[in-house]
């Protein structure tokens, strides 16, 4: 039997705006299986956002439950809950939600400070990853003083920070050039190979699909269908060219 | 589906930990702290100017002297007049509102952090702790320096009312004279107004903190100010 890391079973979200009511998810039924790069694909506004969100504990379902390592996540205290999200996963964003007040080093320890590892542990550490993504000589800087690459480099850090099981990442690439782009795609797709990190990302990038398991097309807040990547045939040029 | 380890709980953090984090975040947003603590400086430099005036007032109304410019006035009746009174109602809610508005300000821009540092996996009540923190620090330092300032207008309007007479009646520390008003005295307001500057900070940030903490991370995150 495939170990599920997460399922979701008729999960609902509504918001409420006024006196209308927005279904963005209107039953979501996914497994996803330990070990996997799965890209939820899907228009702006279908919903896969608010899945990504869903997934990620980050906010509650309307109905519906959310499975994840076997744990109903609605039956979890405020206490667990923070630690699933300190421990368990590891959030990419599209606009990078790095700490501008921390330099790159300071972003990375900083999970591991909730964690409450030692001081001594987590400077290695933070050290480490941040050679690993390509940082290693600019760990001292603040935020607003690296480039967009860079800072979405230093949040793969910190999302590795407390060696989640599983990445979630949102549209990592959607801030990017495209040769940046592919870059931190190569970095996400070596950390699930490497290291079997599960990677659940919400994207519409298509570079983004070729190094995906599996694909989950969203729209209008329900699964459209689900491929495997050998039955998509996606043609990603090559860029950048010679210099 | 596998039974895997159980979700353990979230740990507390020392509290070392949260003073260096407030402390860090103080320094690197230097600039925008300082416009925040001179929204608290100027609210009690006004409110602690006025209470002082008044007290001076009070104490050379006390000693015999009157300022020419109280004898012009009509109302040279002994203790606090109205107008006194409004005058001080009235800085103590250019205060209040001044103090809240600067710091709701600073905490609601950052909404955005405190999602982002729950994704990370703080605790509502870490998060509530180093507003609180950075607030209080905050609030003193601004409410200190305002009080000072105020003193120091206050001061000039007296040397400009009553000369140097000021300095043999200054109303230093608290006095019951027989038929007056009690004094507090300047060293008890300026006090006074180190503390409710504090309180004032503290509330005026803890609270939307507070709010923000309790929302889930990816509504805090969407919110932009």
């Amino acid at each position: 039997m495939a170990d599920i890391v997460v399922k979701t079973e008729d999960v609902v979200k509504e918001y409420r705006m006024g006196s209308n009511v927005l279904r963005a998810l209107d039953g979501i039924n996914i497994e996803i299986q330990r070990g996997e790069y799965i890209s939820l694909m899907g228009p702006s506004g279908s919903g896969k956002s608010t899945l990504f969100n869903m997934i990620g504990a980050l906010d509650r379902p309307t109905e519906g439950q959310v499975y994840i390592d076997g744990q109903n996540m609605s039956n979890l205290s405020q206490r667990q809950i923070a630690a699933f999200r300190c421990h368990r996963v590891g959030y990419i964003f599209q606009s990078y939600n790095l700490l501008n007040v921390r330099t790159a080093h300071g972003n990375v320890t900083l999970p591991m400070i909730f964690a409450g590892i030692p001081d001594k542990q987590r400077n290695e550490k933070a050290e480490k990853l941040l050679d690993m993504v390509g940082l290693g000589d600019r760990m001292y800087h603040l935020p607003d003083e690296l480039s967009g690459g860079q800072r979405q480099r230093v949040a793969i850090a910190r999302a590795l920070a407390n060696d989640p099981s599983i990445v979630l990442a949102d549209e990592p690439t959607a801030n990017l050039d495209t040769i940046t782009g592919r870059e931190i795609i190569d970095l996400i797709k070596q950390l699930n190979t490497q290291q079997g990190v599960t990677v659940i990302s919400a994207t519409h990038d298509l570079k983004m699909l070729d190094v995906s398991d599996r694909i989950v097309d969203i729209r209008d807040g329900l699964v459209e269908r689900i491929r495997n990547r050998e039955e998509i045939e996606i043609q990603v040029g090559e860029v950048g060219g010679h210099e | 589906m596998n039974q895997r380890t159980p979700i353990e709980e979230q740990i507390d953090l020392p509290f070392v930990e949260s003073l260096r984090i407030s402390f860090q975040s103080l320094k690197i947003r230097f600039g925008r702290s300082i416009i925040t603590t001179a929204g608290i400086t100027l609210g009690i430099a006004f409110l602690v100017s006025v209470w002082t005036n008044n007290e001076i007032e009070l104490a050379l109304q006390e000693s015999g002297r009157s300022s020419e410019i109280t004898n012009l006035d009509e109302s040279v009746e002994q203790g606090i007049s109205t107008k006194d009174i409004w005058l001080i109602i009235m800085s103590l809610i250019v205060c209040v509102v001044g103090i809240a508005n600067s710091m709701l300000m600073a905490v609601t821009e950052r909404f955005r952090e405190i999602g982002t540092m729950k994704c990370l996996g703080a605790l509502d009540g870490f998060v509530v702790r180093l507003f609180l923190l950075e607030s209080g620090f905050q609030g003193f330092a601004g409410a200190l320096i305002g009080a000072l300032i105020g003193l120091l207008g206050a001061v000039i309007l007296g040397l400009k009312n009553y000369g140097l007479d000021l300095f043999f009646y200054f109303p230093l520390l608290p006095a019951r004279p027989e038929n007056g008003p009690f004094q507090l005295g300047v060293l008890l307001l300026i006090l006074l107004g180190c503390i409710i500057g504090m309180i004032l900070a503290i509330i005026g940030s803890s609270f939307p903190a507070w709010r923000a903490a309790k929302l889930p991370p990816a509504e805090a995150m969407r919110t932009e100010v």
